[in-house]
């Protein structure tokens, strides 16, 4: 255990920019609250390049790890390490998150990038581009002068990602973003977060969809009762599921 | 009978004549309270965002007490002004009392609880929408204030114009710290009272009119806003 007052261990953290502060490491993490306890004695060890992807049933603890790993919520009981290191406002700045309900601010598309990226401190003139480019990645340049909340659910999304992207992080959480999109909108999800991950970003998503899964996840995280209950490639897991739960989850069956 | 109908028509001369005597009047009333509300707003924004925002000791008191204080009744908060700005009152040397400047005050203390606690109020529940994600953007408190305030906009303009209807309709407040002065002092409210009690009745009736238009014209503005704001979904 690292004593939080001793200065951080910088021996094997990653100090490039270019490359995310991996592995991820969670040490005996508990979250509990209102008597409740949603996240139960969790160890990981995150160090996939690819794509991780945490699967569950309903009220597995899915949403609640992601943000206990974003560092929105503090653990009960545990640590999360990132390279050997405790998160603080430097690591919070190389991550990003994209949220189940897209979170637009009351602005057009271009302003809510441009808001973003003021927020993280980007300079003035840099905005400019990074708003076009984003725009273009979400393939919403003609939308941009559009006030972000009367997109239709898809664009709205789709704009949240990119505004995530455009703040370069380093580490992406995505929680179940697909949820209530088509199939359309869906893919072009999909096809962004592929694109973010080549280019090196470590993309962390919740999803409860096995096909969604089967078509990002390098790693899987299997959550059960807010225990880990499988952990692995996901190749491995989707042919040969370990635990009577997670075959039943891959097969669509009744996890309970 | 006769008498009322023939004040009406009176009144309706005073109006569509533009007489001097009447727009001096009405052009007072708005200059103080739109001075009175515009002031009010510099200070119930940041306070209302703030309030919604940090977390502090007392905070739950001093949300309490804005709230309470959006009740103010206005005779009240003239007789503050009034102890402040008497001759024997701490600010007695500024020779205030019986100002525009002094009514402006006065209904700056109705107003900056109306703004102060709707603004909290509308930045808190917008608050609750944005809150995770902009602390995962790694947005500062005064930086989430600033958002929300802006985000709030529309909102705020209803604010302002709720915060306006109500300065321009009160009497008491500047009836005490005015003393309905003929040319200095007398606006719409002011004067009805003392027309009203003089026999005066058309005067009384043209201003009542006009107060009545500009409830209405604020009324409409309101609506007009939410309805904009709504089309942009930024409401």
């Amino acid at each position: 255990m690292l004593d939080p007052t001793s200065p951080p261990d910088l021996s094997n953290a990653s100090v490039d920019g270019a490359s995310p502060p991996l592995p991820l490491e969670l040490r005996g993490l508990v979250y509990e609250t209102g008597g409740k306890r949603l996240i139960d004695n969790i160890d990981a060890r995150i160090e996939e390049r690819g794509i991780t992807v945490i699967m569950g049933p309903n009220g597995a603890g899915k949403s609640v790890l992601l943000r206990l790993m974003h560092g929105l919520i503090p653990p009960s009981r545990g640590e999360i390490l990132w390279a050997g290191r405790r998160a603080d406002r430097e690591l919070a700045r190389r991550q990003a998150m994209v949220f189940q309900k897209p979170v637009l601010l009351r602005r057009s598309a271009a302003g809510n990038i441009w808001h973003a990226l003021g927020l993280r401190g980007i300079d003035w003139s840099e905005r400019p581009a990074r708003v076009e480019e984003a725009l273009r990645l979400a393939g919403l340049e003609r939308l941009a002068a559009v006030p972000a909340r009367t997109l239709s659910g898809g664009e709205q999304q789709r704009l949240c990602l990119v505004r995530a992207l455009s703040l370069e992080p380093e580490i992406l959480f995505l929680d179940e973003p697909t949820a209530s999109l088509d199939p359309a909108s869906t893919l072009l999800i999909e096809r962004l977060l592929i694109k973010a991950q080549r280019q090196g970003i470590k993309v962390i998503v919740v999803t409860h969809d096995v096909g969604q899964a089967r078509r990002l996840a390098q790693d899987v995280i299997f959550l059960h009762h807010g225990r880990v209950i499988e952990h692995g490639p996901a190749k491995v897991f989707f042919d040969q599921p370990r635990s009577e739960a997670g075959r039943a989850f891959i097969a669509g069956g009744l996890v309970l | 009978m006769p008498d009322l109908i023939e004040a009406f028509h009176t009144a309706l001369r005073l109006i569509a004549t533009l007489d001097p005597g009447l727009i001096e009047i009405v052009v007072l009333s708005l200059q103080v309270s739109l001075l009175a509300v515009i002031l009010a707003s510099l200070i119930g924004f940041p306070l209302g965002g703030a309030l919604a925002v940090y977390r502090f000791p007392g905070r739950g008191a001093v949300t309490a007490i804005l709230n309470a204080l959006m009740g103010l009744p206005p005779v009240v908060a003239g007789l503050a002004i009034y102890l402040l700005l008497s001759n024997a009152g701490p600010l007695g040397v500024l020779q205030l009392l019986y100002t525009p400047t002094a009514m402006i005050a006065a209904q700056m203390l109705l107003v900056v609880p109306i703004v102060g606690a709707l603004t909290r109020q509308y930045c808190e529940d917008l608050l609750e929408e944005y809150d995770e994600q902009l602390r995962s953007l790694g947005a500062s408190p005064r930086e989430v204030t600033a958002t929300l305030l802006w985000d709030c906009r529309y909102r705020l303009l209803t604010v302002v114009l709720a915060g306006f209807g109500r300065a321009i309709a009160e009497v008491g407040a500047v009836m005490i710290v005015g003393g309905n002065i003929d040319h200095v002092t007398r606006t719409m409210t002011t004067a009805i009272a003392l027309e009203t009690s003089k026999g005066n009745i058309a005067l009384a009736l043209a201003l009542g009119l006009v107060l009545l238009a500009t409830a209405f014209a604020v009324n409409g503005a309101l609506m007009g806003v939410r309805r904009f704001a709504l089309r942009l979904a930024y409401a």
